[in-house]
């Protein structure tokens, strides 16, 4: 049975907010940026003000400025942002219980089983269209489709305050000419291969066999193929969904650049220690270690490898990380921010295959020293104990990435 | 665009019944404007366009005239017209 779904995305979300609880802010260039003192000071949502002089989300605040003089610059103020969207979720659940967000400003909406209530998908997305106008002063794009990745493309194409309907009947004719990036999981790398073999539009991939793409691009030459063709089949969670938790990661936009390996070595057992509290509270274990890193030009990487036992313990995990980053960074540049990720979660319970040659016995001890500091920390607080090689740099020693808590990005593919 | 007002945050003085429902009986100004509430014509989630802010938007009457006032975030607020400064 074909599906009917609805992608409501809300246009320039953050930067809306703000317009809407200040009326004398409306007709001026705005964008909403990260902190600057803590050097987040990138743009995080423009207006549409704002946009037509270049202003891009990612961009520095001074390159905003510089595009568009009399930006005024505003900082996040999530708590608002959660209610906003808090709001929204309310207005979807009246309609259906199939709601499925991705990020606080977009969500999927499954109104299949709606449609004998409320009328057709488009008299849903009108009424919805409406609702948000009134009842949260904010515009949003709303894309239908007889799927999630079709639904997303509609609500990309006109913005903002609009609605767009993609179906076999138009199908063609609206989504082949997009270029290849406008569709999910196609980012800058993927894209460079496709267009080194001629694919640039989202038809040209969509005609494209299906076994040549497999070929280039690994498996998800597959999902592409299929993303590409309007065939996607994932079903929109329902609203009390909880995600299987399949990796936990933390990263940090470090206070200052990071410039030699020592630096590194800090950041990297800072974060591990995190990721491995994570993991305890858990109580699951990671079988691979993941890195991400991102230069001062913003140009970033991730690195992964397969562990041979699940670990907990920070310094295995921070240990495997560091060799990932001296195996994939020549230090060309500098270093902004750095992540480390434990992924392939495990039960710390399930049985686990001990190998013949690394050494079980100091694993366990170092998890039993991890454990001895969480109990230290709970009670005296997270600076109470450290280590000793964190204490070489005070700036960097003074992040605290357990409770500084970062908005973590979601992925497509639920658990 | 719409005339735009400023947004002001008022004492209101709430009776609860005994299900928990709240209704606004009397809305302070300032020291010498205090309103009685006469009835509650309607209330619904709305944005405040002229002001700003988004809540609970209940139409007051008060001596035969209606009147908004907003409750969202814990807070009470009127939309007042500006006064040339």
């Amino acid at each position: 049975m074909p599906r009917n779904i609805l992608h409501i995305d809300c246009n320039c979300f953050y930067a809306s907010v703000e317009m809407q609880r200040r009326p004398e802010l409306r007709d001026k260039p705005l964008a909403v940026c990260g902190d600057q003192e803590a050097r987040h000071g990138i743009v995080l949502t423009a207006n549409y003000i704002a946009k037509p002089f270049g202003v891009k989300t990612g961009m520095a605040i001074w390159q905003a400025k510089q595009k568009c003089p009399n930006l005024i610059v505003l900082p996040p103020d999530y708590r608002e942002y959660i209610r906003f969207s808090r709001m929204a979720r309310e207005i979807y659940e009246d309609y259906t219980d199939q709601v499925e967000p991705f990020g606080l400003d977009e969500s999927w909406l499954d109104v299949t089983g709606s449609v004998g209530l409320f009328g057709s998908p488009m008299a849903i997305a009108k009424e919805i269209s409406e609702r948000f106008k009134f009842e949260l002063g904010i515009t949003v794009s709303i894309g239908v489709a007889n799927n999630k990745i079709t639904a997303k493309l509609g609500s990309d194409y006109k913005k903002p305050d609009a609605i767009t309907r993609i179906e076999a009947d138009n199908y063609k004719q609206i989504v082949y000419p997009l270029p290849v990036e406008d569709l999910l999981y196609v980012g800058p790398a993927t894209s460079r291969k496709l267009r080194s073999v001629g694919i640039s539009t989202i038809g040209r991939l969509a005609e494209c066999p299906e076994d040549f793409l497999v070929r280039r691009l690994g498996k998800m030459g597959a999902v592409l193929s299929m993303f590409a063709n309007g065939r996607d089949n994932s079903p929109v969670c329902r609203s009390d969904h909880i995600q299987n938790i399949k990796s936990v990661g933390n990263s940090a936009t470090t206070p200052r650049d990071l410039v030699c390996e020592d630096d590194v070595r800090i950041m990297l057992f800072l974060l591990a220690e995190s990721v491995a509290v994570r993991m305890r509270e858990l109580a699951s274990r990671c079988t691979v270690v993941e890195i991400s890193v991102r230069d001062s030009d913003l140009y970033s990487f991730t690195r992964r490898r397969t562990l041979q036992t699940p670990t907990c313990s920070s310094t295995e995990i921070a240990e495997t990380a560091l060799d990932l980053f001296q195996r994939s960074y020549h230090w060309d540049k500098p270093i902004r921010s750095i992540g480390v990720r434990g992924a392939g979660l495990v039960e710390a319970t399930s049985a686990t295959q001990l190998s013949l040659f690394s050494d079980d016995k100091k694993r366990d001890r170092w998890e039993r020293i991890d454990s001895a500091m969480d109990h230290l920390r709970h009670r005296y607080g997270y600076m109470s104990i450290q280590r000793a090689i964190v204490r070489t740099d005070p700036l960097l020693a003074g992040i605290n990435p357990v409770d500084d808590h970062t908005i973590h990005p979601v992925g497509y593919f639920a658990g | 665009m719409e005339e735009i007002r400023d947004r002001k945050f008022v004492p209101v003085t709430v009776r609860f019944d005994a299900e928990g429902k709240m209704r606004p009986i009397e809305i302070e100004i300032d020291e010498a404007h205090k309103y009685q509430i006469d009835r509650i014509k309607d209330v619904r989630r709305a944005a405040c366009q002229s002001a700003g802010g988004v809540g609970d938007r209940y139409t007051c009457l008060i001596r035969g005239q209606e009147a908004y006032l907003w409750f969202g975030d814990g807070r009470w607020w009127v939309a007042l017209k500006r006064h040339p400064a």
